[in-house]
């Protein structure tokens, strides 16, 4: 295990970082950290360049330049599969699951890949893990649906669900596209909570995006707001909501 | 409520009825059990197609490969091992050359053997070229690999090349030998079968369907496609290898177009049986194929030149208008017999999917 956890310590370092599609510039010189075992924020007007970065540190395409360190490594050249099995997990913005197997068989399916070798491949249904999917069903509020067809359930069931998965995974750090995106205004409180609890109970490292101020407001310590590709401003959830930089990019002052 | 499907006396029944069947068909009608061989042999193309094309949405046009491949390496073995290849081949199987009955049936074994093996490394190695083709790219790719090594063999003179090979004559009675690859081919779609049957209810099944599903949320998640992607293939040309040494012992002499590598004729079927059937699922390909093995063997000769445009037509028939098949229709209609819950039912983990 790593040395003694101080409070500051980054589990992900992002060092200048930039990202262009043909002539658009996604990302520009992005440099951010996220502190081991907290909840970070990022936020920012559509189109400002969070999903793109969010793609950036997994992996699924490869940057123009800058680092990027998961733990103290640098993961910049990895593939997607290999930062998934480093324990660097994240969820879709565009939800996405398995659409024709059942909820608990997408469990079944999410354990963490790290630990497998060869012949896990034709492991049976054990009843440990089994019960493990129960129980994050339950966790995230699917247990009654959890015979259904994935592709069956409604859009938020399926954020849902994907949450679940990404926690069935046991990752170090989860990155969240818009948890509450498309969740029913009378459950999000109750998302805040269990966002709250994978953190603290599982002692999972989150970064979300999120478009809802309430939201990322109530659950991040520190946040960064982007605009544009580029970083606008960082700092506690106060300090943010009073930047006049950060107020005037939400009301289009583009 | 249990499922229909789902209860082990029904299942018992099934399976004891398809056993007996399987025993008590060539017996009944011995001058039946050429096309019976067959249509066991098609119940192994359904299923090992069905296991890239149904279970992890990979369709692939070019398994036929590995059934002529198997069937040149099992050829290969079984003359090499007692007489000189090529000498043999330019004699085109002129009666000179005999095999004994112990030489006949360990030259076979050990020629099945090699064929799986041989199947399995070529689908790990061109695994590695063509699973970085997606979708209709996948399908070119594999039919491209069929395809040319048909036509590169046809000019391979060491394995008789244009012309094909005999194999060696079976030391005993036809009618014997008849039965001797009736039970071969049984015994391998039966294997074939269990297998997948046993295969599918294991962590396989679930991360050859999330592929289907969504291949790149699969490796978001850190599954290692790629593993299980070469580990399918190589277990659809295991049995494909082997259909094809049998075959190739079954029809006495084999020849690269027509025989080993038919893209046009076996590898078009396959696809097409299991479509019939209904892709992804266990049941589905077994009844397409026998399904479609009968009604060709009853239909083809009465239709004179038209059987192309008869098949022509059910390919299109079943694309367009019936892409579920058989099972995923029974299925739709009667999900409950299967497992599958709608709202707010329990049910225990499906072993019928
Ligand atoms: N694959 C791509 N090809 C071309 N352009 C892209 C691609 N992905 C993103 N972009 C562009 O990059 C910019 C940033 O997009 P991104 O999806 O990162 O924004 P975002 O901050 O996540 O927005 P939203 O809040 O709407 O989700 C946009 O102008 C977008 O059009
Ligand atoms: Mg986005």
């Amino acid at each position: 295990m790593s040395s003694a956890t101080t409070a500051g310590e980054s589990i992900i370092e992002v060092n200048g970082i930039t990202k262009t599609f043909g002539g658009v510039v996604a990302n520009k010189n992005i440099s951010l950290n996220v502190r081991k075992g907290g909840i970070t924020g990022l936020i920012g007007p559509n189109g400002s360049g969070k999903t793109t970065l969010f793609n950036s540190i997994v992996g699924y395409h490869p940057i123009d330049g800058g680092s990027i360190k998961f733990s103290g490594e640098e993961i910049s050249k990895f593939r997607v599969q290999e930062i998934a099995r480093l324990g660097l997990m994240r969820t879709f913005q565009q939800t996405r699951i398995y659409g024709k197997m059942n909820c608990v068989e997408n469990m079944l399916i999410s354990v963490p890949h790290r630990k497998l070798g060869f012949w896990d491949m034709f492991a049976s249904r054990d009843k440990e893990t089994l019960e493990r999917a129960d129980r994050m069903l339950e966790f995230v509020g699917l247990y009654e649906k959890r015979w259904l067809l994935a592709g069956d359930l409604s859009f938020g069931q399926q954020k849902l669900l994907e949450f679940a998965m990404a926690l069935m995974n046991e990752p170090t750090v989860l990155m969240l596209d818009e948890p509450t995106a498309g969740i029913n205004p009378t459950l999000i409180n109750g998302l805040i909570d269990r966002l709250k609890r994978a953190n603290e109970e599982f002692g999972i490292t989150l970064f979300v995006i999120e478009h809802n101020m309430r939201v990322i407001m109530n659950l991040a310590e520190h946040i960064y707001c982007l605009a544009h590709g580029e970083m606008l401003a960082e700092g506690k959830p106060e300090e943010i909501q009073n930047d006049q930089r950060v107020i005037d990019a939400y009301l289009g002052a583009h | 409520m249990n499922s229909i499907m789902n209860s082990p006396v029904a299942k018992f029944a099934l399976y004891a009825t398809i056993l007996a069947l399987g025993i008590l068909l060539p017996m009944w009608f011995p001058n039946y059990t050429g096309q019976m061989t067959v249509m066991w042999m098609m119940v192994v193309f359904a299923l090992t197609w069905d296991i890239l094309g149904g279970q992890m949405g990979y369709n692939s046009l070019g398994n036929i490969f590995f059934f002529g491949a198997g069937m040149y390496a099992t050829g290969m073995v079984q003359v090499g091992m007692f007489y000189d290849l090529a000498e043999y081949n330019s004699a085109a199987g002129g009666g000179i050359f005999n095999f004994t009955f112990s030489q006949y049936f360990t030259g076979m074994a050990a020629g099945f053997v090699v064929a799986a093996i041989v199947c399995v490394i070529l689908a790990v190695i061109l695994g590695r070229l063509v699973f970085g083709l997606r979708g209709p790219y996948f399908a070119i790719g594999t039919l491209a690999i069929a395809t040319v090594v048909g036509e590169l063999v046809s000019t391979w003179e060491l394995v008789g090349g244009g012309q094909g090979m005999s194999m060696p004559n079976y030391p005993g009675d036809l009618g014997e030998a008849k039965f001797v690859f009736y039970s071969m081919m049984f015994v391998l779609a039966i294997c074939t079968f269990a297998f997948l049957r046993w295969l599918y209810g294991s962590r396989f099944g679930l991360a050859i369907n999330a592929i289907r599903d969504d291949e790149e949320k699969a490796e978001g998640m850190g599954i290692h496609t790629l593993r299980y992607k070469t580990v399918a293939w190589s277990i659809a040309a295991f049995f494909l290898g082997i259909a094809g040494a049998i075959y190739g012992n079954f029809n006495n002499f084999f020849e690269p177009i027509d025989v080993a590598f038919p893209t046009t004729t076996f590898g078009i079927f396959m696809v097409l049986m299991v479509l019939l059937g209904g892709k992804g699922t266990l049941w589905g390909p077994v009844i397409g194929a026998i399904l479609f093995h009968v009604i060709k063997e009853v239909t083809w000769t009465y239709l004179l030149n038209l059987q192309w445009v008869a098949l022509g037509l059910l390919i299109v028939v079943t694309v367009v208008y019936f892409q579920e098949g058989i099972m995923g229709w029974i299925m739709r209609k009667k999900p409950t017999w299967f497992g599958i819950r709608v709202e707010g039912e329990k049910q225990r983990l499906g072993d019928m999917r």
